[in-house]
This record gives C-alpha cells, sequence and structure tokens, in this order.
C-alpha cells in the first residue's frame, strides 16, 4: 500500500517540478525516486496486509511483481531522457502520466477488490490513452490515442458489466468472498457464468490476446516509440499480474469453464501473432505482433494457476520485459536517425555499430527463446508447467509458433548483417540507451545461467 | 577440474581472440587450439591411466528444474573431444593465406563453436546437452551468415529454422521426461534406468529422432544441407561436416538407444529402411551434380548413411564402425573440403566441367589429394576400410538385404569420387587451371598431417575400438531388450 501512496506522491512531485522550474532535475529525481520506492517495496517481502477494509492486500506476489513494474518503468523514464529533449516544455506532464501509469499497475497487482480492479485498469488506461496521443502534431499519434480510447472504454465497459453481474449473483465485490460462493454453491446461476465471460473479454482485450488484438499494431505503430515500449511491456505485466490474481483467488474452483476457452484463445493467439508478424516490414508492428504472439505463451502460465504457476508466470515477464526494452533501447535511435519505423532502417547497423546491433541481436535471440538467454528457461518453465497440466495439443502448437517465431526475428538480425548500408544516416546512441540496452540485456543474461533467486521466489 | 578446463579454455579463448586484432586473430587462434589440443593429448593420457572416473564434474546449477552441471568424459565422448580438438587447428590452419575480413570475429565465432561442441560430447545432463546443442547452432549460422557465398541469406535461414524445429521438438521431449521421471531430472543415469511405457516410448522416440536425423542428416531431413554446405566458407563447412554432423549420430548412441529400447526396437525397420534409402539415393544424385562442393556434400550424406545404419543395427560391431568412422569420416571430410577450397582459390569455379589437368600443375596437390580421395573410398590401409567394413560386417549381422543394398556404396562412392576426381584433376590443362599454382606451406602441413592421420589410423585401428568398447558396451546393454 506505502508503494501505491509514495508513487503517486513521486507523480505529483514531477507535476508540481514545472510550476517550480525545475525541469532540468525531473528525470533523475523520478529515477532516484522509483529506487528509493523500489527498496521500500522490498522490504515489505515475506508479509501479508490487508489495506483499508481489504481493499488493497500487499503479498509476496504484489511485491515481486510490483518490483519488475518499478523497474520497468525506472528503465523507461531513463530512455526518456534524450527522447523528449526537444519536448521540455511538456517533460513534466509527461513524466507525471509515465508514472501515474505505474500507480494504475501497482494497483492492479495488489487489489483484492472487484471495484480496485476496475479503478486499477482505468487508471493505468486513461494515462496510457492520453500519452499515446502526446504527439499533439502527428496524425497517427492522434489516431492511436482515439482508437485506443475508443476500444479501450469498450472494454472497460464489459469489464463493468461483468463485474456488476457477478456481484449480482454473489452480492460481493471481494475476491475471497466469491471464492467461498463459488465453493459452497449448490447451483451457479448462468449469470454467474456471464459476468465471468465478460470479465475474461475486457481482460483479453487489454493483454491483447487474439481475437480482441486488432487494436495493438495500430496503437503501438502510432504511439511515440517510448510509450509504445511503455505498453509493450509495463503493461503486458501488470495485466497478467492482474489476470493470474483474479483466476487464483477468486475464480479457483471455476474448473473446466473458463480453461477450454482460455486455452482456445491461447492457441489462436499463439498462431495469428507469429503468423501475421511474419508479414510485418514496420518495426513496432513487428514487436506488436510479437507482444501477441507472447501473451500466448503467457496465457498458458494462466491456465495452469492449479500447479501454481506463479513463478512460471514471473520469471517469463521478466524475461519478455527486458528483451522487450533492449530492444527499444537500440531500435528508438535508429528509428529517430533515419526517420523510418521500418526494418530496412536497420541495414547495415551491424558494421557501423556492432555493440549496440549486437545487444539488439541478443535480445531478439532472449525473444526467440534461445539458450543462455532469460527467454530460453523462460519459455521451458512456461512450457513444463502448461505439460504438467496436460495441455499437450496447444503445446505442440506453442513449439511449432515458436518456431515461426524464430523467423520473423531473424528478419531484423538479417537485415543488420547483410544490408548494406545507407551511408548518408549516421546513428547516434545517447550513452542512456548504452547503458540501458546492456544492463537489460546483461540481466537477461544472468537471469538465463542462474535463474535459481527468481524461481525460488514462490 | 582437467574436463572443466578443457571445456571452458576455448571460451576464454574465443574471447582473447575477440578483444585482439585482425592481424593477429588467426595465428592466436591456432596458438590456443594447439594449446588445447595439448591439453586434449594429456588427458588422453590421464583417461587410458586411470580410468574415466577421474573426468566426472558434478555441481548443483539449477534447482527447479533440477539441473547440473554435470560433465563427465567415457570413451566415447573421449573419442569425440580428440576429434574436435584434433580438427580445430587444422581448421584453423586452412585459414592461412586467405583473406578474411573481420578476422577476429571469425575465429572466435570458431573458437565459441568448439566450446559448444565440447559441451555436447560432455554433458552427462539432458538440459545442459540441450542448451548446448543450441548454443553450437548461434555461432555456425553467423560464420555462414557473414563470411559465406553470394545465396548465402535464404539458405543460412533456412538451415537454422530446420534445425531450430528439430531441437524444439527434442526440448519437447526432454520436459515430458522430466515429468515422467519419478526422481524429477534430466541425469543421464536415471534416464537410463527410468521405466517408460512402449505408448510413451513410441512417440518420445520421435521428438528425439527428428532432431538428430535433421542434424545428421538422415533421409528425408536432408534437403537443408547441400546448399547450406556449399553456401558457407570453408572453415564453416568443415565445421559443420567435420564435427557438428557427429553431435547427431553421437547423440543417437547416448541420448536415444538407451534411453528408449522399446522405442528402438518398434522403429528399427523404418530407420534403417531410411537409412539404406538415404545412402543410394545420396550416392545416385552425388553422381548427378556439376559443382565440386555438391558432390562432396551429398558423398557425406551417403557416408552418415552408413554410419546411422550401423547404429541402429545394436550389436557391438556395428557401433565399433560408427563410432570409427565417425572419427574417419571426420578427418577426410575436412580434407577432401579443403582440395575443394584450394581448387576454389585458384581457379575462382567449383564447377567441374571447367576444370582439368590439375595433376599436371600440381603434382604435390594432387598426390595428397589422390590420398584423401581413396581413403573416402574406403580402400584398405586408409581409416576408412576398417570403419566401412566394420559398419557393413555389423548390418550384415542385422540383416544380410540391408548389407547388400547399403553395400553399394563402396562402388557407388567409387563412381562419384573417381568420376570428380578424373574430371578435376587429370586430363589436359585448360586455361583455367594452366597458372595452378602448387601447395603454400599452410597447405602442406593440412594435407599432409590428414594423410598421416588416415594412413596411421587405417594400419592400426586398435587403440580406438579399445577406448570405445566398454562406453559402448554400456550403452548396447541399456538398448536392447532382454
Amino acid at each position: 500500500m506505502n508503494t501505491i501512496i509514495y508513487t503517486s506522491v513521486l507523480g505529483f512531485i514531477c507535476m508540481v517540478a514545472e510550476i517550480l522550474n525545475l525541469r532540468k532535475v525531473i528525470i533523475p529525481v523520478a529515477v532516484i525516486g522509483l529506487a528509493a520506492i523500489l527498496a521500500l517495496t522490498i522490504t515489505d517481502w515475506g508479509t501479508t496486509v490487508a489495506h483499508y477494509n481489504d481493499m488493497v492486500r500487499t503479498d509476496n506476489f504484489s511485491v515481486a511483481f510490483g518490483s519488475l513494474a518499478i523497474i520497468i518503468t525506472g528503465l523507461v523514464i531513463a530512455l526518456s531522457s534524450d527522447y523528449y529533449k526537444n519536448e521540455q516544455n511538456h517533460i513534466s506532464d509527461y513524466m507525471a502520466i509515465i508514472i501515474f501509469t505505474l500507480v494504475g499497475g501497482l494497483v492492479l497487482l495488489s487489489y483484492s477488490n472487484m471495484a480496485m480492479l476496475f479503478l486499477g485498469i482505468e487508471i493505468l488506461s486513461l494515462s496510457l490513452y492520453v500519452m499515446a496521443g502526446s504527439r499533439k502534431y502527428d496524425t497517427s499519434s492522434n489516431e492511436a490515442g482515439l482508437k485506443y480510447f475508443l476500444m479501450g472504454s469498450f472494454a472497460s465497459g464489459f469489464l463493468l458489466f461483468g463485474i456488476a453481474l457477478i456481484y449480482g449473483v454473489t452480492g460481493s465485490f471481494h475476491l475471497e468472498a466469491i471464492n467461498t460462493y463459488l465453493a459452497s454453491a449448490t447451483t451457479v446461476s448462468p449469470l454467474f457464468y456471464l459476468g465471468v465471460l465478460m470479465l475474461l473479454v475486457a481482460i483479453l482485450f487489454k493483454v491483447s490476446a487474439a481475437p480482441f488484438h486488432f487494436w495493438s499494431p495500430d496503437v503501438y505503430e502510432g504511439s511515440p516509440a517510448l510509450i509504445t515500449a511503455l505498453m509493450a511491456t509495463l503493461v503486458k505485466v501488470v495485466m497478467f499480474g492482474a489476470f493470474y490474481r483474479l483466476f487464483s483467488t477468486a475464480f479457483g474452483n471455476l474448473g473446466d469453464y473458463t480453461n477450454w476457452l482460455i486455452a482456445l484463445v491461447a492457441a489462436l493467439t499463439m498462431v495469428v501473432g507469429n503468423l501475421t508478424a511474419l508479414q510485418q516490414v514496420n518495426v513496432k508492428r513487428l514487436l506488436a505482433f510479437s507482444g501477441i504472439a507472447h501473451a500466448g505463451y503467457l496465457l498458458l502460465g494462466i491456465l495452469s494457476i492449479s500447479t501454481d504457476a506463479t513463478s512460471a508466470l514471473f520469471y517469463y515477464s521478466a524475461a519478455y520485459a527486458l528483451a522487450t526494452i533492449a530492444a527499444f533501447a537500440v531500435a528508438i535511435p535508429v528509428f529517430q536517425a533515419s526517420g523510418s519505423e521500418l526494418v530496412s532502417a536497420f541495414n547495415g547497423l551491424g558494421k557501423r555499430k556492432p555493440f549496440m546491433a549486437a545487444m539488439l541481436t541478443m535480445a531478439l535471440l532472449s525473444l526467440a527463446g534461445i539458450p543462455p538467454f532469460a527467454g530460453f528457461l523462460a519459455k521451458y518453465y512456461i512450457f513444463s508447467e502448461a505439460m504438467s497440466n496436460g495441455f499437450f495439443a496447444l503445446l505442440l502448437i506453442a513449439i511449432v509458433s515458436s518456431i515461426i517465431g524464430v523467423y520473423y526475428y531473424f528478419k531484423l538480425i538479417l537485415a543488420m548483417y547483410t544490408e548494406p548500408t545507407d551511408e548518408a544516416v549516421v546513428v547516434k546512441f545517447p550513452w542512456v540507451y548504452i547503458v540501458v540496452a546492456s544492463f537489460c540485456v546483461l540481466l537477461s543474461l544472468i537471469l538465463g545461467l542462474y535463474p535459481n533467486p527468481v524461481i525460488q521466489l514462490f | 577440474m582437467l574436463t572443466l578446463l578443457l571445456l571452458l579454455f576455448p571460451l576464454v579463448a574465443s574471447l582473447v581472440v575477440l578483444a585482439s586484432g585482425n592481424k593477429l586473430a588467426a595465428k592466436l587462434a591456432l596458438l590456443f587450439a594447439v594449446v588445447e589440443l595439448g591439453l586434449t593429448g594429456y588427458g588422453l593420457s590421464v583417461f587410458l591411466l586411470s580410468g574415466p572416473e577421474l573426468f566426472t564434474v558434478f555441481q548443483e546449477w539449477i534447482t527447479d528444474p533440477k539441473i547440473s552441471l554435470n560433465l563427465g568424459l567415457d570413451g566415447l565422448s573421449m573419442l569425440m573431444v580428440l576429434l574436435t580438438n584434433f580438427l580445430l587447428p587444422v581448421i584453423i590452419l586452412t585459414s592461412f593465406n586467405r583473406v578474411i575480413d573481420n578476422a577476429k570475429a571469425y575465429f572466435s565465432l570458431i573458437l565459441m563453436m568448439q566450446f559448444a561442441l565440447l559441451g555436447v560430447f560432455m554433458a552427462n545432463d539432458g538440459l545442459l546437452y540441450y542448451i548446448f546443442w543450441e548454443l553450437a547452432l548461434i555461432p555456425i549460422y553467423f560464420i555462414a551468415l557473414n563470411w559465406g557465398g553470394p545465396n548465402r541469406v535464404p539458405v543460412t535461414l533456412k538451415f537454422f529454422i530446420y534445425t531450430l524445429a528439430g531441437s524444439l521438438f527434442m526440448l519437447f521431449g526432454f520436459i515430458a521426461l522430466y515429468h515422467l521421471n519419478p526422481g524429477k531430472s534430466f541425469n543421464i543415469t536415471e534416464l537410463y534406468s527410468m521405466v517408460i511405457s512402449k505408448e510413451n516410448q513410441a512417440w518420445l522416440f520421435w521428438m528425439f529422432f527428428v532432431a538428430f536425423a535433421i542434424k545428421i542428416p538422415i533421409i528425408p531431413f536432408h534437403t537443408w544441407q547441400a546448399d547450406t554446405y556449399k553456401e558457407s566458407p570453408t572453415q564453416g563447412t568443415m565445421l559443420l561436416s567435420g564435427i557438428m554432423l557427429k553431435m547427431g549420430t553421437y547423440s543417437l548412441l547416448r541420448w536415444l538407444l538407451p534411453v528408449f529400447p522399446e522405442g528402438v526396437a518398434m522403429w528399427t525397420p523404418l530407420i534403417m529402411g531410411l537409412c539404406i534409402a538415404g545412402i543410394v539415393y545420396a550416392s545416385i544424385i552425388a553422381i548427378m551434380q556439376k559443382d565440386l562442393k555438391r558432390v562432396l556434400a551429398y558423398s557425406s550424406v551417403a557416408h552418415v548413411g552408413l554410419i546411422s545404419a550401423g547404429i541402429f543395427t545394436l550389436n557391438i560391431t556395428g557401433l565399433e564402425g560408427s563410432v570409427v568412422q565417425m572419427l574417419s569420416h571426420g578427418v577426410v571430410v575436412v580434407g577432401l573440403f579443403f582440395a575443394a577450397d584450394i581448387i576454389y582459390h585458384r581457379t575462382n569455379t567449383f564447377e567441374i566441367d571447367k576444370l582439368g589437368g590439375i595433376r599436371t600443375a600440381a603434382p604435390q596437390f594432387n598426390t595428397l589429394f589422390l590420398i584423401i580421395v581413396l581413403a573416402s573410398v574406403g580402400l584398405p590401409l586408409t581409416n576408412s576400410f576398417i570403419g566401412e567394413f566394420l559398419l557393413l560386417l555389423g548390418v550384415f549381422q542385422y540383416n544380410y538385404i540391408a548389407a547388400g543394398v547399403g553395400g553399394l556404396t563402396i562402388i557407388l562412392s567409387a563412381v562419384y569420387m573417381f568420376r570428380m576426381f578424373q574430371r578435376v584433376m587429370l586430363g589436359k590443362t585448360n586455361e583455367v587451371t594452366v597458372n595452378f599454382a602448387d601447395l603454400h606451406w599452410n597447405e602442406k602441413v593440412v594435407l599432409w598431417i590428414l594423410v598421416i592421420v588416415i594412413i596411421a589410423a587405417g594400419i592400426y585401428p586398435q587403440p580406438i575400438l579399445a577406448i570405445a568398447e566398454p562406453a559402448l558396451r554400456i550403452i548396447l546393454d541399456n538398448a536392447v531388450l532382454n
């Protein structure tokens, strides 16, 4: 709970900094503040405390996923120091909104009441609607913001309706009360199932699982690249955390009703995500579809709740987020220098900037699931959980689709190493980007070689 | 300790070479490879004096899933390590007097490849083995991609995805084994003693077999091979055909036969059919080829078909033959591809029809190349003769019809190799070959080393058999149903 309060305060400080004319120090302050909040969060480890009539509950799950979310946000904010160098007038607004996105995420990772679930999703989404459209004079950014807002509010409607129906049947918003109701009720009203279905649609929309994924490539493409990075990492991680929390506490006794549905969605998401990614020439869209495909793999973790897949899900989220941030840290300066977001912008990067090209290569190899990077063990854990829950057919689909996945990650690698260079374009990597990319890749390598501390958390 | 030193030295060497300069890289890499070979020689003497127990390394690594740093060297692994570490300095030496851009990256990747290959041959833990198996793919992919021929991009991508697809099925197989294993580990001794139901063995067999069959390659999984061999730079082709292919045949022995005895019993007739058909099919294709490197590529498919057939005979003769032939094929194929590289370097073509008359221009090269060609055909007193003889004897004990058809390899390989040799080396010189210079010092050294090894192993193969036999007996005891 303290984490949420402190993070909100940090957001307000960022807003006030505008008035006090402290724009120059805002990013270092935000990063240091987040580091302090991270330290405070970690001290909560091992305790389970309920706050405000059990609306919010901090436990090991929220501490672990919350720390991951804070680290991701910190890295993105570090990148923004250079990204927004020409927009100093708005920097405090941007920082504040990015930090409020994190607040939404933290609520989503620690809620124990459906009302807080709704609030968390709204705080998160509203901040993102604004950020997606933050390039005021760019039509595609406006389009992205509006598209995301319209589709997102539609999904919120589903969410509210679902929560209302469940409340109508069980008489409570509280996750554990719903669970007790399910365990004790002899017959469950069909309205309850309808409610669960609507809730599921809303959440699947937010994690961009097929067939609710159509918004994500367009929004990813139109938004400023840094915000795309935030959406691809932070939002995906916290939404899966919320998803897992909901199903492991409230709907643990639901069983087969949701399982086959999620399995179907997972299969579809993996196949659609990977197959569509094959045809993309725009790097942001490519990463959007890769994110969709990874959502499919993460859904395997949601399916494995009965064997406690928390650590597998956490490890996978961390591996995915680190690799994606590293990829964006290399991609953003390339986009800016060449003015293009196509794969061809990366032509010859291997010759011009061998170090950063190597970083991007390693990040992509991790996303493709190749040892010794964290992406490999992440796939292993998720697949292993699915295997112990008996989803053999789904696992075969997952394996075949991850083979397809290799192909499009290699499109970028091939562009960097085999295509001729465009001499006119000079890519300059600011030092922050180099530090962030190497940090993420190094961490991903360490996690891949020595996963014990993370995997033994739960 | 010695095991870890043997394994990690190439990794350190690779990093040092990467940090050095382009001019120094080749010499430095050669130096490191020779030191590693010296270490291997010392390791071999320790192995012969005090047995394989000294080489076991066990260290807990990841607790969930239980993966440990479990390394060991038995006779089979020792021979494969010896092959790898013998060929590496030879392969590096072949690149001298050739222009290679960004040499430090090139040699660093070659040494990285050595590290991964050694890991594959040493690992006694399933997932550790799998990680090294995958790791071996990355350096060779970039070697072929960055230094390969004009058509390299699509060809190497096909190669990468093809082999990775196989590996992922193997990963699926390993995860399934882990869940079936009551001890929940990948330890090889536990996997050997595990009881797996017949139904599970029937499908798990294929999960592993496909991965190995792609790497070897056994038809119909061979379509990536000829193009990749053709497009890779010479050293890449040597690594692929000389050592990497042996990863597949080695894994058949180590990870397939003893773990799934019932699966093997069930599918052996089919696999044997594939192997034997592959020998004849690849030989016929090799006869039709117009490109020197492709002839050698298909001849390699034919030879490894026989090696795999020998492995599936499940008798000690066939298994011993396969090990001997793995080693001799490694040595011979590196010699053949080097000869092709020498010809290409001087004439700029691999087309057989454009060549001819090199014998007159370069008599010393001619003699050495002829000896290697004869070894490839399996002439007595060369190392391949012992291997092919044992293999055919083993196949004969399994089934005489299979041996009859497989025995065609001797005739067919003579047809395509001599046909190639005749058109390339004999006859009159033409404008392409008239200025063919004879061998440089490094070419002489490489070819002489290979020829000496070929003849020495052909005359006195007993040590190889003696080292391999105890390990093969253990494998066979687990692989044969009682």
